[in-house]
């Protein structure tokens, strides 16, 4: 059971982590940089397959390639494919990890923790999303940087803020057809962002680009939309689509778009299970993407020698957490006696400038309150269980009132995702059968473990007879 | 308005008690500081076998699964059957010493051969020293506990709160109970909190003797059939059934940390290894699904593991229910005695005095 001890652990390779890891190990501590993935980068600056030899360079890849050759620079033990299923603070002074790693659990040991699990997507459930052919807006770019290949031939992108361009571009860059761009927001909607625009030039340029070229190939942006029903029987053969309103509660007529995938999303939200599991207060804010674990700038919670930082404390994109990856992994260091003030007023600049865009793209990205009614009573919400809507609203009816009690009554959120891809929308749920605000219904609790661990893995080798078997209970 | 009873705890217990005493013409109200069920009676692993129960409580656990079989689907219950396992000479014993006790206390329990096992259950390990049966044995699913009981407390009429902690109890006259949505009254109350018993009793000037053990659960995913009875382990320390839908629950007492006044408990995995370990010890397949999630529960008891059922020492008009060594199967009977007991009436079987001295062999 006994592992390497690190000061610091990071969970997490993406932009915040692998530069808390990176700032932490530069002041001289032992760190460990722990990650699902092959290569470090995140979902954001996800490196392309082993498998493809050669890629045309894109923003995110060259970004991502500086990452990890700083990375390889800076003496982080990064341990990937490795996934972290429990973690408690042992002794109270050590955070124990049980790590997941090619079929086998073993501990590592840290004095700091570091949080830096991302965020995931929010997607509104309406008829047939879950058929084959349909995929995650953010979903999308992780397969488009990984294999370089577009999700289908002719796909609808649809979707909020600047993502569902960036998705339509990339498609086209990689050779697939984009049938339609279908958003929520409206162009008066990024007429208000403009000003947060402005000060990222080379960010809204790309912008620009994205629409410009859509444009230019005549490929249809239904603003004020979003997809209301996916049909197909086997495999998706189109979607159908509807005007919203204001408040994006879908409004008149359904009509179809023939197309063999789509690409729906509408925003991020932080991953926050393994930091409520640890005891960090969680609180809501839609700005930064919905319920979020409670830190300061510089990564700090109300846990001792735990830390957070990047989208999974508040999405604010990965400039934003690039910055207060360093921040928080300066924090860290300075709380085990190595200080620098002047790297960490430098970084808290940066973050700060960072956030004010990011905070301003996630505003434009966040879904609202009319979305919820795209989900039909028909709808799968919860897709590992199988549970519709109209079976959460029954649930809803007879008395249960928080998102314990409709996990518990009908298991949804207890298959193999643990509630990750449905527990926003079964909140949403709630909150509109209750008429409360989504802020007023709180997560389920979370629980180990983190990702699902094999038995035979957790158990380890061991021998019967040096099992801990208790005393018996009292006859 | 003044309540006849408020009940303060709305699991199995406090709610069985207040469907009794409903029925029996009085106004009750349940007050929870959660969802009803969702303390021990709704994560538990909903193990219904008489061979895990104690021998001064058969009668009782007899009782409660008659009530759970009239429960039935709404609450998942499955008679399916059990098994205990023996690995070794020295448990083998020591299940052949207390199932002996148990079958002499009324549980239909026997002891089966190598063969018979292997042909109900060809999953098993071949390490099977002894075994035994009982055919009473089944599980219902603990997770459907505040659903039922939410369906039932509304049919009945009887009022109930959740998201209600008490958190002050004033007694001048009739009963004032402190909420975060405002003030009940009752004539009367039933303190059935299960683990938080202790610090509600403070609240009237009453030292109760009750602590929590943290058990723990675990879920796998769905998996083909792997078994089709309620697989136990000599101490008690393994229980496990496969749901109808292919999932596999995992418990046997393993404790977890934490205590009901700091929060929920959590999941220790220095504990959990051996709990999956011993699981895959008996059913060797097993090592092959995944835990999806594991969780822990309070489970309440006083230093001599009997329950509390009674008068609450000292105050006038309180009554206490908790501690039952096998609560899950238990629930639904003690709290139909103690709502009879409320209600004046000579429970048909004997309560448990909570002013009892604790340290001695007294019932």
């Amino acid at each position: 059971m006994t592992g390497p001890v690190f000061d610091v652990a990071v969970i997490g390779a993406g932009p915040a982590g692998a530069n808390a890891a990176i700032a932490a190990a530069a002041q001289g501590l032992r760190v460990a940089l722990l990650d699902e993935q092959d290569y470090a980068g995140g979902q954001v600056w996800r490196a392309k397959s082993a498998a493809i030899l050669e890629a045309p360079p894109t923003v995110e890849g060259r970004a991502g390639d500086v990452l990890r050759a700083r990375l390889a620079a800076s003496g982080v033990t990064h341990l990937a494919q490795a996934r972290v299923w429990d973690i408690a603070r042992r002794g109270g002074a050590q955070w124990q990890l049980h790590v997941l790693r090619a079929g086998r659990s073993d501990a590592i040991a840290a004095r700091a923790l570091i949080l830096a699990t991302g965020a995931r997507e929010f997607v509104q459930p309406v008829p047939g999303w879950t058929l084959p052919g349909v995929i995650g807006l953010a979903g999308a770019t992780a397969l488009m940087k990984h294999e370089q290949m577009p999700p289908g031939q002719r796909t609808v992108v649809c979707g909020t803020g600047p993502l569902v361009f960036y998705v339509a571009s990339e498609i086209r860059r990689l050779g697939g057809q984009v049938a339609a761009v279908v958003t929520p927001n409206r162009r008066a909607d990024w007429l208000a962002a403009l000003p947060q625009l402005m000060r990222r030039p080379a960010l809204a340029a790309r912008g620009a680009f994205w629409l410009s070229e859509l444009a230019l190939a005549r490929v249809p942006v239904l603003w004020g939309h979003a997809v209301s029903q996916v049909t197909g029987s086997a495999q998706i053969d189109g979607v159908g689509v509807r005007a919203l309103d204001a408040d994006w509660a879908p409004q008149g007529k359904q009509r179809q778009i023939t197309a063999d995938s789509l690409c729906m999303g509408y925003g991020l939200a932080p991953q926050c299970e393994a930091a409520q599991m640890l005891g960090v207060p969680l609180r809501h804010d839609a700005a930064l993407g919905g319920w979020l674990p409670e830190g300061t700038a510089d990564g700090a919670t109300a846990v001792d020698a735990l830390y957070l930082c990047g989208d999974g404390s508040g999405v604010r994109g990965a400039d934003a957490a690039a910055a207060q990856g360093t921040l928080t992994g300066l924090r860290a260091a300075a709380d085990l006696g190595r200080a620098a003030p002047a790297l960490q007023r430098g970084a808290l600049g940066r973050f700060n400038r960072a956030a004010r865009f990011g905070t301003a793209m996630t505003a434009l990205s966040a879904p609202r309150g009319g979305l919820v009614q795209l989900t039909t009573d028909t709808s799968v919400v919860c897709r590992c269980e199988g549970v519709t809507r109209a079976a959460i609203e029954v649930e809803l009816s007879c008395g249960a009132g928080s998102s314990n009690a409709v996990k518990s009554g009908l298991r949804a959120g207890m298959g193999p995702c643990g509630g990750k891809f449905c527990q926003a929308a079964i909140g949403g749920l709630i909150a509109a059968h209750r008429g409360v605000d989504e802020s007023a219904i709180a997560p389920p609790t979370a629980r180990p473990p983190l990702r699902p661990v094999p038995v035979s893995a957790a158990a380890g080798s061991f021998s019967y007879d040096d099992l801990p078997i208790p005393k018996p209970a009292p006859l | 308005m003044t309540y006849d009873i408020a009940i303060i705890g709305g699991g199995i217990m406090g709610c069985s008690t207040a469907l009794t005493v409903a029925a029996g013409g009085q106004r009750a109200i349940v007050l929870d500081q959660g969802d009803l069920g969702q303390g021990a009676s709704g994560v538990n692993a909903g193990t219904l076998s008489l061979q895990i129960k104690r021998v001064k409580l058969m009668p009782y656990a007899l009782k409660g699964h008659e009530i759970w079989e009239r429960m039935g689907a709404a609450v998942g219950f499955a008679r399916t059957g059990g098994y205990t396992l023996a690995f070794n000479a020295r448990e083998a014993e020591l299940l052949h010493d207390r199932q002996t006790l148990k079958a002499q206390a009324g549980a239909p329990i026997e002891f089966v051969s190598n063969n018979r096992l292997r042909a109900a259950e060809p999953a098993l390990t071949q390490s099977v020293v002894a075994a035994s049966f009982c055919a009473q044995d089944g599980f219902a699913n603990a997770a459907l506990t505040g659903q039922y009981f939410r369906a039932r407390l509304r049919q009945a009429g009887v009022a109930f709160r959740e998201g209600a902690a008490v958190t002050g109890i004033d007694k001048t006259g009739v009963f004032t109970l402190a909420t975060p949505h405002g003030c009940v009254r009752a004539h009367r109350i039933l303190l059935a909190a299960g683990a938080w018993l202790k610090p509600l009793a403070a609240m009237l000037d009453v030292d109760l003797p009750v602590t929590a053990r943290v058990n723990t659960v675990s879920v796998t995913d769905r998996l083909p059939p792997l078994m089709g009875s309620v697989i136990g382990h000599a101490t008690g320390l393994l229980t496990m059934k496969q749901k109808a839908n292919g999932t596999v629950l995992i418990g046997g007492g393993w404790q977890g940390r934490g205590t009901p006044q700091d929060g929920r408990g959590a999941v220790d995995a220095t504990t959990l290894r051996p709990n999956l370990a011993l699981a895959q010890y008996a059913v060797p397949a097993l090592g092959d699904a995944r835990v999806l999630r594991s969780w822990t529960g309070f489970e309440a008891h006083v230093p001599d593991f009997y329950p509390l059922a009674g008068p609450l020492p000292g105050v006038e008009g309180a009554f206490v229910l908790g501690c039952v060594r096998g609560g899950y199967t238990i629930g639904p009977y003690i709290g139909a005695l103690m709502g009879a007991s409320v209600l004046g009436q000579e429970p048909e079987m004997p309560l448990f005095d909570p002013a009892r001295h604790f340290e001695e062999e007294t019932i």
